[in-house]
């Protein structure tokens, strides 16, 4: 009963902030995110955080379109090929998620525009497929799992029980975890993407004998494993990457995820200027806590600006000497591309916490410093 | 592999399935009395989940969070029979599926309007928490075995009705034969009406119960949705008993499926690859049985003879 294939041709109402400047300089910026659908808290963050960054900016040459994925490649796909061929954007971005950033991606540097990734990073993207026209903003996809796997051996654990969701980005978590981590496995278990009930794996953890748990959960997959593993009164350990605890879902998740260890390249409390800025002023806006996808799609956004203000998009070789260079200042702090166009940056590790009502992370160390991907090796551009 | 882990994973199996008894119960009774397909069921399901966390939140108490879903989707349910579905019981059932994946998308979108796309919290009352030990030494969370012994005593109520009241009489007769028991002065539009709320009401009640377990968040209804009806294709459709008995074998083929397959392939293989292979196949092994459950009986176990 696959009716779900039945894609709606609707493509969702497109923003246009100011109107384009007459002449050279002007921008034009195609974001297909999430929006709808399941996974829609993620593109919802990226959105905001990137609005955020160019209505700050005052900027008026820059012109966004904004289209919902509704989560479908096919429906990426048929968006890229609108932006590119009738809206004619020079820029693209905003895709959350893997498997549509690789039907997306490879198509649209191949026409000789630029892609900024707020959130996607496969390693096919970062290795043997790397692009000069492509950017990841955010991470490549291994790095939080690489860190999680290095603060297990910090943290004494040697015999961890891993899982994830089999599919690409699942295989890649458990890959990443298993580079850093040195211990031995109690077990390694593959779920169904988008599984609600997690009974079974956490009778098989319980029986497992393990130290510690990791695992890649994203979105409302995580929420369910939290609340049932807290429930089940087993108590090992669990460590896993950002994406089961962003801002977004630990509210729903609540008193379970307490104390939890996560690791991520942001966190609202990273003390630069920037970040203090850009936490206050979302929340000013929009009445809520910044997450990590959001502090990405500010970071994309103002990356962006930044080579904007040093050549113009007309001039392809400028623009990418300018976007390389990462001018800009980052919620992060130190930021920079490495030679895949993939960030070389410190990887954090969170603890979840209540302040008052609401439940969020604070850092309690760093877990890979300057850390880069180990595609970038097989980058040749 | 523990004999007490083989005993949990069978609890959980059966709780999985007495979850998808509910879901089934009314889709098998909508689609058998009224010969109608409810895509929009798994929204009745999503429903109930959204009403018991705003009730839960603004209340603190579970027990009102319930009601509250059972009234939501109840409501909900005849409201949508009332306005959409009774223009589609002479249509076929193309229109039918057409109609209802509408009303999906126009109850996902308006949840999402109404309450925000981030999920919403809602968790298990204090003194349903933890596990319990059971005798054999099994730790196994106590909520889970409320969830068992709910869905049991709705099946045996939803038996009652169906076996010794007047409206499950008319229930009865309304599957067999819709145009006599309308010359017999039955009122038929009301008890269509009744039954597809007595359906979204049971649904409501999975989403809210199984909603304090996982996630409520905009489309959680739908994967459910397609086990249900894999669960009345195996049951039989239009068939109560049909749908428990399918419901069950589904929750322990999951549940027993994803444990021993990935066990079994680790005996002539490696264990990473193993677990792939494994998981794969298991998530494959309930359609599995479905189809063999049609070749043999292509009515489904408890089905009508034809």
């Amino acid at each position: 009963m696959t009716f779900k294939a039945f894609a709606l041709a609707a493509s969702v109402a497109a923003l246009a902030t100011g109107a384009l400047a007459e002449g050279h300089g002007g921008v034009k910026v195609g974001m297909i995110t999430t929006l709808s659908g399941g996974g829609a808290g993620l593109g919802i963050d990226v959105r905001d955080g990137f609005m955020l960054a160019v209505k700050q900016s005052g900027n008026t040459d820059i012109e966004v379109i904004i289209k919902d994925d509704q989560r479908k490649p096919e429906v990426a796909v048929r968006l890229a090929d609108e932006l590119i061929q009738s809206d004619k954007v020079d820029v693209m971005t905003g895709i959350i998620w893997s498997n549509l950033a690789m039907a997306v991606v490879p198509g649209a540097v191949a026409q000789g525009k630029f892609y900024l990734s707020p959130n996607a990073g496969p390693s096919a993207l970062a290795g043997q497929g790397c692009h000069p026209n492509y950017f990841n903003v955010a991470w490549q996809n291994d790095n939080l799992h690489e860190a999680a796997g290095a603060y297990a051996n910090s943290a004494g654990f040697v015999n961890s029980f891993i899982l994830a969701p089999n599919y690409p980005a699942g295989q890649d978590a458990l890959t990443g975890y298993k580079r850093q981590y040195r211990g031995e496995l109690a077990g390694e278990l593959f779920t169904t993407l988008g599984q609600t009930d997690y009974a079974s794996e956490i009778a098989q953890i319980r029986a497992s004998g393990a130290d510690s748990v990791f695992f890649f959960l994203p979105g409302g997959m995580g929420i369910s494993f939290l609340k049932q593993y807290a429930d089940s009164g087993v108590d090992i350990p669990v460590i896993g990457p950002a994406f089961s605890f962003d801002q977004g879902i630990l509210q729903a998740v609540g008193e379970a995820a307490i104390g939890v260890v996560n690791t991520s390249q942001w966190n609202k409390d990273i003390d630069n200027a920037t970040n203090a800025a850009f936490v206050e002023s979302f929340q000013a806006e929009y009445g809520r806590l910044p997450s990590l996808y959001a502090s990405q799609g500010f970071d994309t956004a103002n990356l962006l600006l930044s080579a904007m203000e040093t050549a113009s998009v007309t001039d392809a070789d400028a623009f990418r000497a300018a976007l390389k260079a990462a001018d800009f200042e980052s919620t992060r702090g130190d930021f920079a591309f490495g030679p895949n166009n993939h960030p070389i940056q410190d990887i954090y590790v969170r603890e979840v916490i209540k302040e008052g009502d609401v439940f969020t992370n604070r850092i309690i160390g760093v877990a890979l410093e300057d850390h880069a991907d180990v595609y970038a090796a097989e980058c040749k551009m | 592999m523990s004999t007490l882990l083989l005993a949990e994973q069978v609890l959980n199996g059966l709780q999985l399935g007495i979850m998808l008894f509910l879901m089934a119960a009314g889709l098998t009774l909508v689609f058998g009395v009224m010969g109608l397909i409810n895509l929009a069921h798994g929204s009745l399901y999503m429903i109930g989940a959204f009403a018991a966390a705003a009730v839960a939140g603004a209340t603190g108490s579970f027990l009102l969070a319930l009601m509250a879903a059972l009234a939501a989707a109840a409501a909900a349910g005849a409201l949508v029979e009332m306005l959409v579905i009774r223009r589609l019981y002479d249509r076929d059932h193309l229109d039918q599926v057409l109609a209802t994946f509408a009303l999906i998308l126009i109850f996902s979108e308006g949840t999402r309007w109404v309450f925000g796309s981030f999920p919403l919290y809602l968790n298990i009352p204090d003194y349903l928490a933890g596990p319990i030990t059971l005798p054999g030494g099994i730790q196994y969370p106590l909520y889970r075995l409320t969830l068992i012994g709910i869905g049991l005593v709705i099946a045996l109520g939803l038996f009652l009705l169906i076996s010794r009241t007047r409206l499950g009489i008319q229930i009865r007769a309304g599957e067999n034969d819709r145009e006599m028991i309308a010359a017999l002065g039955v009122d038929i539009s009301k008890l269509y009406t009744i039954v597809f709320a007595l359906g979204a009401a049971l649904a409501g009640l999975a989403g809210a119960l199984v909603g304090a377990i996982q996630s409520v968040q905009v489309g959680m209804g739908e994967p459910v949705l397609i086990l249900a009806f894999v669960v009345i294709v195996i049951g039989g459709i239009g068939s109560i008993k049909g749908a428990l008995v399918g419901a069950i074998l589904v929750g322990l083929t999951d549940t027993l499926g994803g444990l021993l397959l990935p066990a079994l392939f680790a005996q002539f293989m490696e264990a990473s690859a193993a677990q792939g292979m494994g998981s794969a196949l298991a998530s494959m092994l309930i359609y599995i049985l479905m189809a063999v459950v049609l070749v043999v009986r292509p009515t489904g176990l408890y089905g009508a003879r034809a």
